[in-house]
Formats: structure tokens, C-alpha cells, sequence
């Protein structure tokens, strides 16, 4: 369990301000230009010494990411884009960062841009985030005022700019590239890739694109050292993260841990547990709604990291675990990711933007049971034909709950068909 | 940004080892070695979307199959294209493909020459597993000329592709997402593009199809004549796919050197004038109206007024549309009468035709591809010759050339630095220090394309003459690199043909004005004209007037005799495209009724005038050609002619350059009677003025 001298998000439930004096006391900003003193390949090489996987959903290397990008600026500006359009369901990680620590976002964007050779960020954030906006750009114009970024961001030497940039309530828009292609002002459209954004991103230009919280435990990771975060967590999944605990759980909240946490002790700890008891468990989505969903058995045991998860045909993904007790109707509930993912699809790429549509209207008569016992075959190689052939990672994420539905709770849906079944010839 | 420099490297495709280059895409590299990979959304002249999956296959290493259009070849990969596994995912995207398709076939236009039915008897089930209702979508109105049936879209955004990036007018788009994803002009109007025909050769199945051809004719029962495209300079190669004694459509043809694989609206669908107005027997003018009559009464009726009548007196004008054979044949007529009178520039154009380079396209169409900057000097290329246009686009994207522009300020789908609009900023260019004739100076190979509106004017002479000296000064005449950047663009395709046959005036002989002049002092006494219809016929009210043509057009109209001749799609005959590349065309469909193919009628003549022509076969004709100039014993090249002195030193006047073409859909005796042609210009009349 985190001790809460490790804790990096000391506001993350806003008892305190969100502004400079108050971030100041926390240990932000305080000193940024010894940090920023480092040449960049230093910066580069702690972070990534430090373990630190992306936050996003995907886990890639963070540090690993950033050393795609070109060594020296050419001709072609770099730019650093930080992905704050939180659209995956169960997810809120991103929003508290942005309302009450927004001043770790800024230090960290400035100290990646600076380490990446860009001199521009571009926060895209949700447009709903109305509230995180405002707090956001109070934020910017603080550390403007200050001299912490601007023209010689913390007396660094290093001209540094902050804009931010309002999406328009398309899930799609998280993808990284679809990201660049609607700041660019185009439809949030996927890319193709290679080429990737290291090489080709924003207007054409190097850029990387980062979640919100890997950027905002930077500044950290660099005050107290890699070694710290590393210490923390298990092999390879270090450090800690934001989890947002929702559903059947006696009080839902966003907690720091580490990670590797046990997800029962998590949810026992934090959350006042599993309402009507650990007993009363059916389910969890342990990382948002992309990733298959967990039975009680698995949830008993598993540890809340990349690696673990993986291991259980599951994955980490945002860290969002979404809670379902006995009285859930599982196949609805997938049903209604289904359709979530059949209105999210941008419609670029065929096996998306047919089988999205395919698959949700196969599990919406399957609530209702409405089906043959053969059509679960069907529906689970749809799944599999959309799986990996499409351009972006949505086909996926649309594909792996329902195929998590099947692994776990086709009896429930056999019998749901039958029930049907029989209800059809009663009628009769 | 830089290309890498191309290097050799090594991949394996299906266990075969193959050395390419890099920079290709898998895709390519399967083509050259003989894999077929299933395509859908790429297409070689557009942008790659990546968006159908059809050509995924899968690669040693790497995490997911790999849509092969899209990703370029590196050292060492290892390509699989035809495990089970690739079939099956195929089979996959074949599957959702097909899911929401209405599968009707039967009634599809495209039935027969659809890339999704053709694909599908690879790749499809013979059953569905699809339970839901199928996906509809609202048809969209796009023009007269394309027919939608958007239910069948398969969403692979070529036409979207082709729209912003061929032709230059973004109005094409995708609306909505995911399976509500509709391809749409945003507002329901048509496509405000000379090239939007293409967009039905490109949809791959059958959501874009003509609206002229619809329910017209199946593919497989045309008859598919290759021959050359007439209603511009360019001779744009075409198919003709006719069936019995009707052109059903018209598509392009593939030629690198001139309109890749597209053509113009115009040449697309202005086939059903072909149908209406024509000449189908001979006429003559009995008490001011045209009777019927057979060719032998025709033949005598023009020996008896001939007779009266001195070689002098007689002068022959060759139209926009007619044949080299049929010039030819006119031309040797004339000279055995005794007539000098005799010119092929019914517009005027001040062509001269003893210096062959001063009136090609001496750069050829192809070369625009190298031109790092182009002047365009009293042309608007999107009207008068949309394919070259579309070459300019493409060599404009690649952002390598700057291009300026003297004459009308109009949207040519590109950007252009605005020089000014007259002979007066040539002699700017040419005598002052200005920013562009710096660019100009700098560039390797700079060109100037000389449209006709510069040279139908009085002083078109004189501005020939400006253009050549600046051509000089700007360096654009380079031995070394053999580049030739002095480029005359016709707007019809018989010229280049007649001045390359000498069809006109010695000294002694009037011209096209002198002839006008001539016949309304009454020293002209009878014109011979060869569809010209583009005449002040005004002037011609006391002339004996003998039309040949194929449209009942203007000069029939005031003509005493009219003998009927062969459009484009009825005879073989050669043209000279503007680069002054000779090409034929063939024979589709027989002229109607009595109408015969034209240099015939005019060897029949010859024999009833006593002036026998010495030719009996069309290969006879054309060796008489070769004789007159050898360019024509060289069929499909184009032949660098002398850099000559041209043109004159005179005063110009001051007035701006204006296009001969204002109404693109409209412009000669084919189109004029073109029923579709009459619905495109109504409909961009309408686009205009919902503007203003």
C-alpha cells in the first residue's frame, strides 16, 4: 500500500487550491530550472530509467517515446501534444489532474517539451471539461505571469508556449493521431501508420503525443529520482497511478497507488468495498471500457498492473475499474459498450465501422435473448475479424469486452437465449 | 521534407526473396513480382487512405497484419500474402463489406465491371450471417452527370480523394461517423469541376454511375472501340463502347503522355449530340429552303455554279473538328481549282505556320511534370483544356513550381501570382527587373503556355513575337537540357493538323479575314467550308456556300449546298493533339444515312469538278500526308522541331487577354447539340448565381 510521502498527486481531491501559492507549498515549480539545467538526453535517459509506462491505456515507455523523436530540431519544429480528451467510459483520472494540480501539468509539459526540443504544447482537452478548462487556463496565465513559462520559461533560457485546445466530444479524438488530425482542424480521423508522429505528426512536424497524468508525475519522478519511482510497483510496472474505483462499490473515488495493488484490497480499501460484501461480487472492468471484463475468481487474486492483467486475457488500460455486483445484468451492460463503441466509430475503415454497428445489434437481441445458441459463435469471430485489421485501436477496444463477455459468462447468455426460448413457446 | 536517397534492399514475399527499392510499398512490390493483392480504397494517382483493409497481409514480426498499400518495405521484412490466415481476413472485410451492400447486382449499372463483385467471387461467402436489417441511405443529387446510389457505397473516399486532390475543388466529403459515415457535396449541388466524370470510372462499385449512360446498356454487350478524343487540343485517348449504331459512353484510356487515365466532362458525355441535329443527307437551297437531295444532284449542282466561277473566287475555311485526311484532301482541291484563298484559323489566331515551333506545345503535356515554373499567358487551361489543367495541379501540389499567370484572374484550382492582364506586363517582364521574372531567370525549367486568347487578337502577332523574346530572355530555350519551354495551347483539335498541312494563304492568297472581306465585296464568290461554324456568317450572305459537316449547325444553316459528313466516332481519321503528336481515331459506329466519311466526299467531288484527286484509299491519303509533312509517318511521337525565328515587332494595344472558351460545355458543333452538355452549363449557371 502507498505511503503518503510517495504520494505525487498531494491534491488530487482539491482540499486545497489549485493555484501557484498553494502548488508552490506542494513542491511544484520549486526547482524547475536546475531540472531543466540537464541536457536532454538526460531527461530523457531518468525517465526513462524510471520506468514509467504511459497512462493513457496503452503502457508503452514513456521515456522510449520521447527518444523517437529527432535529436536536433531541423527545419521542422517539434511539438509536444498532451492528450487530455478523457473520453474512455469509468475514466476521471485526467479531470482531476486538470482541476486541482494543474500546475504539475504545466511544469511537465514545459520540462518534456524542453527534453523533446519542442517549444510548443498543445493540450487537447475534452470540451465537456468546461470547469478544467477555465482552472487550466488561470493556471497558464499564472505561470505566464510568473515567468515560469513564456519567452524565457524559469529563467532557462528556453521559450516555452502552452495552448490549449478544446475538443468537441468525439471518443475518437483520444487516439493519438485522430487527436492531431482534429487540432489541425480536420475530422477526427485515425491515421495511418508508419509513418508515426515522431516523424510526421502535428502539421507535419515531429510530435509526440502524451496522456495527461504521464506528463503531470514528471516534474516528480525528476525531483525525487528515477529510482524512487521505480522502487515502487513491481518489475516493470513502476510506480504509482491514479485509479478511479466506480460502479457497486460503497464510496466510488480516484485513489493513488501503487501499482501492483491487489485489485480486492484496493477496492476493499478505498472504495468501502464491494457493496453487499466481496460475496456480492460479479464482475470487474478492471481498465476502462476497452478491456474484457474479470469474473470474481479472477478479481479474488489479480494484481492491478500491465503485466498481471495482461496475464488474465484483460489489460490495465486507463486504471478505471468498474465494479458490478450480483444485481447486474452483465450481457446489458456489455451490450451498452457495444453500442457506445458502434456510435464512437469515425467510419474510416471497414471492418469497424460495419462490424461495430454488426456486433452491437447482435448483443442487443442477445439481452434480450433473442438469438440463436450458434449466433455466440458468429458474434465472437465478428469480433475476432475486426480485431487487429483496423487502422486504429478502437476496433479493438469495440471487439475485447464482448469477447471477454463470451470467455467468462456464456452460460449466462445460453440461458438467457433458452429463457427466451421457452418464454416465445409459452406464449404460443 | 527531404526523400531519403532510394536504396536497394532485400524482402521476402511468399518465401521468394526479392530485391526492390525502398521507398516502395508492399503493395507495389507484390505488383511488380505478380501477387495480386485486393484493393478497394488505393488507387496509384491518389492519396493512400488505408481505409478498406482489403489488402491486408501479414509480416514476421510485427504485432498485427499490415495494410499493404500502406506500408513501405524494409530491409529484411517478411511478407506473407497467402496463408489462410490472410484469406480468412479477407474474407472478413469482404464479409462487412458485403453486409450492408444491397447486393443488386441485376439492376446495377456497374454489374459486370464492379471491383466488389469481382472480389467477392474470391473472397465472398455464398450465404450471409448478417440477421439485421441492411443499412439505406438517401441518394445524393450531384449533377447531371453522375447518378448516385449511395446505398451502395463502400466508403473507400476515392471520389473524395480524387475531388480535393485531382481536381481541385474540395467540395467532395465524408459526413457523419461510423456506420452513419455518408459521402455527400455537404449541400446537394454538383460538382463544380470539368473532370467530375472521372469520379464514375474511380467508385468501384456501383454508388457513383453516369446518369447519361443509366440503364443504358450492360458492359459486356458494348463493343469497345479504341480512338481519340475531339473536343479539345489534347487528344485525350478514348474507348468508345457502342452498341448496333449508337455510342452507349465514352471512357478514358490510359496514356501517360497526355491525360493519364482521365478525361474531360466534355469528352465524356457529349456523345448524345452525336444523335441529335446531324446531317444525314445531302441538302440543297431551293427558293431559300434546304430540300433533301441525292450526292449526284449535290455533286452536279455545285460543277454547274462552279463553272461560272474562277479559281480565285473561291476560298475554303477548314472547321474545328475536321480530319487531316479530310484537310488534306480539301487542301490539294483547292490548289487543283486554282484557289490560294484558303485557311484553317476560323478564329483569327495569328499561327504561322512555316515555323512549327512557334505553334506547338513544344514542352509537351508530360513536361509539366518537370517545369519549375510556369507563365500562363492569355489562357484559362481549366476551360480550355481541363486534363492539361489537372497536369498543372499535379506538378502545383507537389509545391515545386511557381506558377504566374498574365490575362483573366480566374479559379484555375490552383494558386498563381497574378502578373497582370495584357501584352503590357509582358513587355514588363521582358524589359524590367520584376520579382517574377526573377523566379523566372532562376528556374531549370520554366515554361510559358500561350493560350489563344493572346493570339486572336489584332496584335497577336506582335504578342507572338513578345512571347518568343521572352521565352529567350527567361532561358527557356535550353539546348543543353533539350527543354523547350515556348508551349502554344489550341483550343480545337484540327488546328495543329491544318497548319502542319500548310492549310494556309501564301502571300498571294487571302486569309480568314481577307476571305471575310472578300465575300462581302463580292470578290469572293463561293466558300468551300469544312465544318467551320464559327464564322461571322453575316459576311457570307452573297456567297455560294458548300458546308460539309456533320451538325446542322450555324453554317448549315445559311449553306446553298450541304453534304453530309462523319463525326469523330465514324471514321478513322488523324488528328495532331496540341503537342503535335498525330493519333487516330477509329471508326465506332457508321455515319448515319447517306453521310460519308469526309476526305471521300471530297475525292468524289474532285472527280465531278475534273480535278481528280490521286488518292482512292484512305492509306493513299495518308501517304500523301507524309509527303506534305513528314510528321504524319510518325504516329503517337512528337517530333522536337528547330527553334526558328517567329512572330512580329509591332505596337500592341493595351487591352487584357480573354479566353476564347467562356462556356466550357459549349463549344463546338458536337457539344452545342449536346443534351447533357445543355444540362451541365444550366447547371453551373445556377451555381453561379446562387454565389451572387
Amino acid at each position: 500500500m502507498l505511503h503518503d510521502k510517495d504520494r505525487i498527486f498531494t491534491n488530487i481531491y482539491g482540499f486545497q487550491s489549485h493555484q501557484y501559492k498553494s502548488a508552490k507549498k506542494r513542491g511544484d515549480w520549486s526547482n524547475t530550472k536546475e531540472i531543466l539545467s540537464m541536457s536532454k538526453e538526460d531527461i530523457i535517459k531518468k525517465v526513462k530509467e524510471s520506468g514509467l509506462r504511459g497512462r493513457g491505456g496503452a503502457g508503452f515507455s514513456t521515456g522510449m517515446k520521447w527518444s523517437f523523436m529527432p535529436k536536433n530540431v531541423e527545419t521542422r519544429p517539434h511539438y509536444l501534444v498532451i492528450n487530455a480528451d478523457e473520453g474512455e467510459p469509468g475514466t476521471c483520472k485526467d479531470r482531476e489532474i486538470s482541476r486541482h494540480e494543474p500546475h504539475k501539468l504545466i511544469e511537465g509539459a514545459l520540462i518534456a517539451s524542453i527534453a523533446m526540443g519542442a517549444s510548443v504544447a498543445y493540450c487537447y482537452v475534452r470540451g465537456e471539461f468546461n470547469h478544467e478548462i477555465k482552472v487550466l487556463e488561470s493556471a497558464i496565465q499564472e505561470a505566464y505571469d510568473l515567468g515560469l513559462i513564456g519567452d524565457n520559461a524559469c529563467e532557462s533560457g528556453y521559450k516555452f508556449d502552452f495552448f490549449i485546445h478544446r475538443g468537441m466530444g468525439a471518443y475518437i479524438c483520444g487516439e493519438e493521431t485522430a487527436l492531431i488530425e482534429s487540432l489541425e482542424g480536420k475530422k477526427g480521423q485515425p491515421r495511418l501508420k508508419p509513418p508515426f508522429p515522431a516523424n510526421v505528426g502535428l502539421y507535419g512536424c515531429p510530435t509526440t503525443v502524451n496522456n495527461v497524468e504521464s506528463i503531470a508525475v514528471v516534474p516528480t519522478i525528476l525531483r525525487r529520482g528515477s529510482l524512487w519511482f521505480s522502487s515502487l510497483g513491481r518489475p516493470n510496472n513502476t510506480g504509482t497511478k491514479l485509479f478511479n474505483i466506480s460502479g457497486h462499490v460503497n464510496q466510488p473515488c480516484t485513489v493513488e497507488e501503487e501499482l501492483g495493488v491487489p485489485l480486492r484490497e484496493i477496492i476493499e480499501k478505498h472504495a468501502g468495498g464491494v457493496t453487499g460484501g466481496w460475496d456480492n461480487l460479479l464482475g470487474v472492468i478492471p481498465g476502462g471500457a476497452s478491456v474484457p471484463v474479470l469474473p470474481k475468481k479472477i478479481c479474488d487474486t489479480v494484481l492491478m498492473d500491465f503485466d498481471s492483467l495482461r496475464e488474465v486475457q484483460s489489460g490495465l488500460g486507463t486504471a478505471a475499474i468498474m465494479v458490478m455486483d450480483k444485481s447486474t445484468d452483465i450481457i446489458a451492460a456489455i451490450a451498452r459498450l457495444s453500442s457506445f463503441y458502434k456510435h464512437e466509430s469515425c467510419g474510416q475503415c471497414s471492418p469497424c465501422r460495419e462490424g461495430t454497428g454488426w456486433i452491437s445489434r447482435i448483443m442487443k437481441r442477445i439481452t434480450l435473448g433473442n438469438a440463436e445458441v450458434e449466433e455466440i459463435e458468429t458474434l465472437e469471430e465478428v469480433t475476432r475479424q475486426i480485431e487487429g485489421h483496423t487502422i486504429c485501436a478502437l476496433g479493438d477496444a469495440a471487439a475485447w469486452p464482448i469477447q471477454g463477455l463470451i470467455r467468462h459468462f456464456r452460460p449466462e447468455i445460453e440461458k438467457r437465449i433458452a429463457a427466451y426460448k421457452s418464454m416465445k413457446l409459452d406464449a404460443a | 521534407m527531404q526523400l531519403e536517397s532510394f536504396k536497394m534492399i532485400n524482402v521476402t514475399i511468399d518465401d521468394k526473396e526479392v530485391e526492390t527499392e525502398s521507398g516502395k510499398t508492399i503493395m507495389q512490390v507484390c505488383e511488380e513480382i505478380g501477387i495480386e493483392i485486393p484493393r478497394f480504397c488505393y488507387h496509384e494517382r491518389l492519396s493512400i487512405a488505408g481505409n478498406c483493409r482489403m489488402c491486408l497481409v501479414s509480416m514476421e514480426r510485427a504485432p498485427k497484419p499490415v495494410a499493404s498499400c500502406a506500408m513501405p518495405v524494409a530491409e529484411g521484412m517478411v511478407i506473407h500474402t497467402n496463408t489462410p490466415e490472410v484469406q480468412k481476413m479477407r474474407k472478413g472485410v469482404m464479409e462487412f463489406l458485403l453486409i450492408n451492400h444491397p447486393l443488386d447486382c441485376p439492376i446495377c449499372d456497374q454489374g459486370g465491371e464492379c471491383d466488389l463483385q469481382d472480389q467477392a467471387m474470391g473472397y465472398g461467402f455464398d450465404r450471409s450471417r448478417f440477421q439485421e436489417n441492411k443499412r439505406a441511405v438517401k441518394d445524393k443529387y450531384m449533377g447531371p452527370l453522375i447518378g448516385t446510389k449511395m446505398t451502395r457505397c463502400i466508403h473507400c473516399t476515392r471520389c473524395i480523394r480524387f475531388a480535393s486532390e485531382v481536381a481541385g475543388v474540395p467540395e467532395l466529403g465524408a459526413i457523419n461517423r461510423g456506420e452513419n459515415t455518408e459521402i455527400g457535396t455537404y449541400i446537394e449541388q454538383a460538382l463544380r469541376s470539368e473532370l467530375s466524370g472521372n469520379l464514375i470510372d474511380l467508385c468501384p462499385v456501383g454508388a457513383l454511375t453516369s446518369l447519361p449512360y443509366a440503364y443504358n446498356a450492360r458492359s459486356w454487350e458494348l463493343k469497345k472501340t479504341e480512338s481519340i478524343d475531339v473536343m479539345d487540343a489534347i487528344g485525350s485517348n478514348i474507348r468508345i463502347d457502342s452498341k448496333g449504331l449508337e455510342v452507349k459512353r465514352i471512357l478514358p484510356r490510359l496514356n501517360e503522355t497526355i491525360n493519364e487515365e482521365w478525361i474531360s466532362d466534355k469528352a465524356r458525355f457529349s456523345y448524345d449530340g452525336l444523335k441529335s441535329q446531324r446531317i444525314d443527307k445531302p441538302y440543297l437551297r431551293h427558293n431559300g429552303k434546304l430540300v433533301p437531295t441525292s450526292w449526284t444532284e449535290a455533286f452536279d449542282y455545285i460543277k454547274n455554279k462552279m463553272r461560272k466561277i474562277k479559281g480565285s473566287e473561291i476560298a475554303a475555311i477548314v472547321g474545328d473538328l475536321a480530319d487531316c485526311e479530310s484537310i488534306t484532301a480539301l487542301k490539294d482541291l483547292m490548289s487543283n481549282i486554282g484557289s490560294l484563298n484558303i485557311d484553317c484559323r476560323q478564329d483569327g489566331a495569328k499561327l504561322e505556320s512555316n515555323a512549327r515551333v512557334s505553334y506547338l506545345f513544344n514542352s509537351s503535356i508530360a513536361g509539366i511534370d518537370t517545369a519549375d515554373v510556369i507563365l500562363l499567358v492569355g489562357t484559362n487551361p481549366r476551360l480550355e483544356a481541363p486534363i492539361l489543367n489537372s497536369r498543372i495541379r499535379k506538378r502545383f501540389v507537389t509545391g515545386e513550381v511557381t506558377i504566374g499567370l498574365i490575362g483573366e484572374k480566374e479559379d484555375l484550382t490552383y494558386d498563381y501570382t497574378y502578373l497582370g492582364n495584357g501584352p503590357t506586363t509582358l513587355q514588363q517582364l521582358i524589359a524590367e527587373e520584376t520579382t517574377f521574372g526573377n523566379i523566372l531567370k532562376d528556374a531549370n525549367y520554366p515554361m510559358l503556355i500561350l493560350g489563344q486568347g493572346a493570339l486572336t487578337r489584332p496584335d497577336g502577332s506582335s504578342v507572338l513575337g513578345l512571347t518568343r523574346k521572352l521565352a529567350i530572355k527567361a532561358g527557356m530555350i535550353n539546348k543543353k537540357k533539350s527543354w523547350n519551354g515556348f508551349n502554344v495551347l489550341h483550343t480545337v483539335a484540327s488546328r495543329v493538323g491544318a497548319l502542319d498541312l500548310g492549310f494556309v494563304p501564301t502571300k498571294q492568297g487571302r486569309d480568314i479575314n481577307g476571305i471575310l472581306e472578300g465575300a462581302s465585296n463580292g470578290k469572293i464568290k463561293a466558300i468551300y467550308l469544312l465544318g467551320a461554324d464559327e464564322l461571322n456568317m453575316s459576311k457570307l450572305k452573297n456567297t455560294f456556300i458548300i458546308y460539309q459537316g456533320h451538325h446542322g449547325d450555324t453554317a448549315a444553316c445559311h449553306a446553298n449546298v450541304v453534304l453530309p459528313g462523319a463525326a469523330y466516332t465514324e471514321k478513322n481519321a488523324t488528328y495532331v493533339n496540341t503537342e503535335g503528336r498525330v493519333q487516330y481515331t477509329r471508326k465506332a459506329i457508321p455515319p448515319p444515312g447517306e453521310a460519308r466519311e469526309d476526305w471521300a466526299i471530297i475525292r468524289a467531288l474532285s472527280e465531278v469538278l475534273n480535278k481528280t484527286l490521286p488518292y482512292d484509299s484512305l492509306h493513299e491519303v495518308r501517304v500523301r500526308m507524309t509527303e506534305i509533312n513528314d510528321i504524319f509517318g510518325d504516329p503517337d511521337e512528337i517530333t522536337k522541331p528547330q527553334w526558328v525565328k517567329f512572330g512580329k515587332n509591332l505596337k500592341t494595344n493595351v487591352d487584357g487577354f480573354v479566353s476564347p472558351i467562356k462556356n466550357f460545355y459549349s463549344t463546338n458543333s458536337i457539344s452545342r447539340f449536346s443534351v447533357t452538355m445543355i444540362k451541365c452549363a444550366d447547371e453551373l449557371t445556377n451555381l453561379n448565381s446562387a454565389i451572387d
